[in-house]
């Protein structure tokens, strides 16, 4: 219960940075949005062919973001040697960890619930309907791409050029999930249901669920390095 | 552990010699002495090192996710540096690896590189550790380095498992294993001259790797010493 107690009122103090700033969250936006124009102009093509491509081209957009949001991750703990006040504080690290994988989960979420909409608006793709189950699937995929990224973000503070080596130390571990959310939403927007996605479910639920445990464990070692 | 590095690091030129003769004897065996196969002739040979270099490279990343679990856990210098050392060499046998593939994956499939779940899989086991050796030489402090690369060396091991899986599903085309295969015993469908082939093949690669490994380990240790010898006079 202290650990989200702690967690809580650590995303809070973040929340509240971010609505006086709004920093991460509008250059994520924008970024997001940009990319779909890129997209537009790279693959010039018909909207059914534009939508068998749309949960690839989504999540590669939604990866670019993402990882802008998690390069962010720890600035406002670096800026006056906060992170070490924070950790001089009786603070539980696991909370520190739920924090800022759920501050990140939440921008994310705010991103995406922009994007995809404007996705199938943008490139005229008519299966509105089945945007809640994408949706969800989305989700299952940024809690894996936020808790693992939250590790990788906290593990390259202190490197040089770390907003380029983040990508590199996520990128290949972010496979499974990668591969699972793509696949799992292209089934979704084949066939209209869950049934033939229940493989890659069960992966991603295992995957989210085996790095948040793992995060709130090892972060303790993570953040003091 | 530390007792074997130790024996290890006492005995490296007998243990060079060693690998030396063993991989002359599996080179000998493997191109003269075992028949070629039925249906790939004479391109199968590269089998003989291609099944080892893989085999040593998954030894070398297990040695890493051992090296880091440890360093977390005692913080000993030594078994930091038998991480950096394991992932280094787990990225050239990857690497080598890869190559062999590719020589014989062009005659018998006709391309040089294809998506399959084991090529694949392979191939982000080089992006993971190649990403390991990176962030190691990005952070500058050493302890620091050393705490952030035990942390990936824990979890790239740990998320093997799991991009396994992934890719599996996602294709299949490998040739299905023919040395390990779940209904029979390796030695009733491989010719018995293939196999001694492989096996010293295999008992050769160990010793080079090992021998290779504690020559790497030796570095690291040799570069602690220069950093404390500056240290002491002031340089």
């Amino acid at each position: 219960m202290e650990l989200l107690t702690q967690s809580y009122l650590l995303l809070q103090k973040d929340l509240r940075l971010e609505l006086r700033r709004r920093d991460s969250l509008l250059t994520m936006f924008f970024f997001g949005t940009l990319l779909l124009f890129v997209f537009h102009f790279s693959f010039d093509v018909a909207a059914d062919k534009m939508a068998e491509m749309a949960p690839a081209l989504l999540w590669l957009a939604f990866l670019f973001t993402g990882t802008l949001g998690l390069a962010q991750l720890f600035q406002s703990e670096r800026e006056n040697h906060c992170l070490d006040a924070l950790l001089l504080s009786p603070l539980d690290r696991g909370a520190l960890f739920l924090a800022k994988s759920g501050f990140n989960l939440l921008l994310m979420i705010l991103v995406e619930l922009v994007v995809m909409p404007l996705f199938w608006i943008l490139f005229n793709l008519s299966s509105w309907n089945l945007l809640p189950q994408l949706f969800l699937v989305t989700l299952l995929g940024t809690v894996g791409f936020c808790v693992l990224g939250t590790i990788m973000s906290a593990i390259t503070l202190r490197a040089r050029a770390r907003e380029l080596l983040l990508p590199l130390v996520l990128f290949p571990l972010m496979i499974p999930v990668l591969l699972a959310t793509i696949r799992c939403m292209e089934t979704v927007l084949k066939t209209g249901t869950f049934n033939d996605a229940a493989p890659w479910l069960r992966l991603l639920f295992g995957f989210d669920v085996i790095f948040l445990t793992l995060g709130v464990l090892i972060f303790d070692w993570v953040i003091e390095s | 552990m530390a007792q074997t590095i130790q024996t290890i690091k006492q005995r490296k030129g007998i243990l060079g010699a060693l690998a030396a003769v063993a991989v002359a004897i599996g080179l000998y065996w493997s191109l003269a002495v075992a028949p070629p196969d039925a249906y790939q002739g004479d391109v199968q040979r590269i089998m003989y090192l291609h099944l080892p270099s893989i085999l040593t490279a998954y030894l070398s990343y297990f040695l890493v996710f051992v090296g880091s679990a440890m360093y977390l856990w005692k913080r000993e210098r030594r078994d930091d540096l038998l991480a950096h050392a394991a992932a280094e060499l787990g990225v050239l046998f990857t690497a080598l690896t890869i190559i062999e593939g590719s020589i014989w994956g062009k005659p018998t499939w006709g391309v040089w590189w294809t998506w399959d779940a084991r090529l694949t899989l392979t191939a982000i086991l080089l992006l993971i550790y190649t990403g390991y050796l990176m962030l190691r030489s990005l952070i500058d402090d050493e302890n620091r380095a050393a705490s952030a690369a035990a942390i990936l060396g824990i979890i790239g091991f740990l998320d093997i498992p799991l991009i396994h899986m992934s890719v599996y599903w996602w294709r299949t085309l490998h040739q299905p294993p023919s040395i390990l295969r779940p209904d029979k015993a390796p030695w009733e469908n491989v010719h018995p001259a293939m196999l001694t082939a492989l096996v010293i093949s295999f008992v050769g690669f160990l010793l080079i790797y090992f021998y290779l490994l504690s020559l790497r380990y030796r570095v690291g240790e040799m570069r602690q010493e220069i950093k404390t010898l500056r240290l002491e006079r002031g340089v």
